[in-house]
């Protein structure tokens, strides 16, 4: 009667150390530069060595440049340390590294399925709050600290304090025009930022098992704005397709082996969960956040919402720094910048349909509109197709790929105080630039949007 | 990592929720690759009066005594959300912080505070609310955190007793590194890794690439 993540904590018990914490063993460790070399250096610096490097894989990505021509030297002050230390550091530890000019390098949550690093049924641990990302293959993947990265290296394992479980199940299918981008903010409103503290949350349903493999990326990518333990999908022939030859995947009779057994990977149909928490796919509408949190979110055509009781001081706060009222509608509001990337929102897929959007229209005048493939996969894939051109031809900026502007480091930023429409998953004060107010949407509104130089709502042909 | 037993010290009250890790350090201010020199740009958004600036702003309540010495924090609900960077504990311990006292903690971030010696007090909202609104106060006197009484109080407020896993409270209480415990379980790991490359042979790969 177990559920998915039950299976797999069991799986991966070593010991159970008491209290409700498990020894657990961890299959593979992703890092990047960011956060990632710290660990590698104090690891050394404490005389320990990695357990395992071949199950330990480092990428460049939050820290480098996306402009054409990129090097070690960074717009971001001090952000070259950061690289040439998490290069050293990595070659010394002996484990993969996805380097700058490696047609493999990008984001690194968007590299590992590229890759087969993540596979079903697999622990994948990354410094990296994003990391639940990945269960939308049927791993259990969650993000952790530096020190924790230090300690799954050394040893193989991780303390972790058993969550306990939550299902979120959405009946029915969404509706044309509307995604997972949409159905994640949806959710998050619902549920609040904190809603699924402690709680491993698998996504089922309907709704969930209609979605394409990229987009339920998106969907579990944004578990995090809910403070998820984790998030995950029970894998399916959509997920071993996506995985079989890929790099790091098995082969021949291990392939079979696998997948035999990754068939197996679902909550027993009598499973019971610690919470439930169903989702009617008909009722999700184009979302997009007016705030400074991702549950601050409501449908595009909606208005500011009046604040709640004991919240007011937070919905004040947010009210100020967004330069918005209670009851101000959300469609027509200028906007100076538009922004298409990141681990939540740059995949092939992703820009496939903001490239619909925008074909044979242009970017409104005065605003800056960019878009940063996810890897260097889907770059290439892109330009291939003609979603690069498109993109470029309406006006938008076409970056190397990596974290770039989801979030500010001190280099390149959007302006002081302006308005962006973005792809990402954080709304929070300041994360794209200093005061931005950044308002999260899927990459259709992204791209109806920064067409009309307004907020849109992008099921309306020329913009409402 | 340093023992905690128990501290008396003064309190910052921070009574926003989603208190998220850019507001604790903004990415901007994370410049080097390491765990220290990071002091300087805990809470730099609200505390200086520009990015990149060292003016501090007036408005905000670190920037005044008594608060500027306060070694516990006090937060509202989902404290540490966001990015996973440790660095927020790191700066939050250079700066002298030993305790963040909220309603709830985002689970990387409390996994963090507790590798790094800073104790995670959750308590129940209204407990969380009269600590703060009391810290508040002019001539607010200090709070005390017992890790052995498991509990947190201040004149005329608690004691409220809180509620640690036994493998943290004790990594805590006695400077533990978390490493150097499960390396005691070294043997039995390595077992476990040999039987399970007979179940799993694809986890276990051969070469890097």
């Amino acid at each position: 009667m177990d559920t998915l993540f039950d299976i797999l904590w069991d799986e991966h018990l070593i010991a159970d150390i008491g209290d409700g914490i498990g020894l657990i063993a961890i299959d593979r460790v992703m890092l990047h530069e960011r956060t990632g070399g710290v660990a590698l250096k104090s690891l050394a610096a404490a005389g320990r060595t990695v357990m395992a490097p071949k199950q330990a894989f480092a990428v460049m990505d939050h820290i480098v440049d996306t402009l054409p021509g990129r090097s070690d030297r960074t717009l971001m002050p001090t952000g070259t340390a950061f690289i040439t230390e998490t290069r050293a550091a990595a070659r010394a530890a002996g484990i993969t590294l996805f380097d700058l000019g490696d047609e493999r390098q990008g984001i690194c949550h968007v590299i590992s399925p590229e890759q087969a690093i993540v596979l079903p049924g697999a622990t994948l641990v990354c410094p990296d709050s994003h990391t639940g990302t990945q269960g939308a293959f049927g791993a259990l993947a969650w993000g952790i600290g530096s020190s924790e990265a230090e300690h799954a290296l050394a040893t193989g394992t991780l303390r972790v304090r058993k969550p306990a479980t939550m299902r979120v199940t959405v009946t029915g299918r969404l509706a044309d025009g509307v995604g997972a981008k949409d159905l994640a903010l949806h959710i998050i409103a619902l549920v609040g930022s904190d809603g699924a503290q402690g709680h491993a949350v698998e996504f089922a349903g309907e709704g969930v098992a209609a979605l394409d493999i990229e987009q339920r990326q998106t969907l579990c990518n944004m578990a995090t704005e809910m403070s998820a333990f984790c998030a995950i999908i029970a894998p399916d022939e959509q997920v071993f397709a996506a995985l079989e030859g890929r790099p790091f995947a098995p082969h021949g009779a291990d392939w079979d082996a696998a997948v035999a057994r990754w068939r197996g990977l679902a909550s027993h149909p009598d499973a019971r969960f610690d919470r439930e928490v169903t989702v009617d796919a008909a009722e999700v509408a184009p979302m997009i956040s007016w705030g400074t949190s991702p549950q601050q979110a409501v449908p595009v055509t909606g208005a500011v919402p009046s604040a709640g009781g004991q919240a007011a001081a937070n919905h004040r706060r947010a009210l100020d720094y967004m330069a918005l009222e209670e009851g101000a509608a959300l469609i027509g509001l200028p906007i100076d910048a538009a922004f298409i990337g990141s681990c939540t929102n740059s995949r092939l897929s992703d820009l496939r349909r903001a490239a619909a959007v925008v074909k044979g229209r242009k970017v409104a005048p005065g605003v800056r509109a960019i878009c940063v493939p996810g890897s260097g996969a889907v770059k290439r894939a892109a330009e291939a197709e003609g979603i690069a051109a498109t993109l470029v031809e309406a006006g938008f900026e076409w970056r190397e790929p990596g974290c770039s502007m989801c979030f500010f480091a001190g280099g390149e930023s959007f302006g002081l105080r302006e308005r962006v429409v973005s792809t990402t998953n954080r709304n929070f004060e300041s994360r794209q630039g200093p005061e931005t107010r950044t308002h999260i949407a899927s990459p259709e509104l992204v791209a109806a949007s920064a067409i009309a130089g307004r907020i849109v709502d992008p099921r309306t042909k020329g913009g409402a | 990592m340093e023992a905690f037993s128990r501290l008396t010290a003064a309190a910052l009250p921070l009574m926003f929720d989603n208190i998220d890790t850019d507001i604790i350090i903004p990415s901007r201010e994370m410049k080097t690759v390491g765990k220290t020199g990071l002091a300087d740009g805990l809470f730099a958004g609200w505390r200086y009066v520009a990015v990149g600036s060292r003016e501090k702003s007036p408005d905000f309540l670190m920037n005044r005594a008594p608060y500027a010495d306060a070694k516990i924090l006090i937060a509202g609900q989902n404290v540490g959300c966001g990015s996973s960077r440790e660095h927020a504990v790191w700066a939050l311990h250079e700066y002298g912080f030993r305790v963040v006292i909220a309603p709830s903690f985002n689970p990387i971030f409390r996994n963090n505070c507790i590798r790094n010696g800073i104790v995670p007090v959750q308590l129940a909202a209204e407990e969380a609310r009269a600590l703060g609104d009391t810290a508040l106060r002019e001539g607010a006197g200090p709070v005390t955190v017992d890790l052995d009484a498991m509990t947190v109080e201040m004149a005329g407020v608690g004691p409220f007793v809180f509620a640690l896993e036994d493998d943290s409270r004790l990594m805590l209480r006695n400077g533990w590194d978390a490493i150097d415990l499960t390396l005691q379980h070294r043997d039995r790991i390595a077992a476990w890794r040999e039987a399970d490359r007979a179940r799993r042979p694809w986890i276990y790969l051969e070469a890097g690439r």
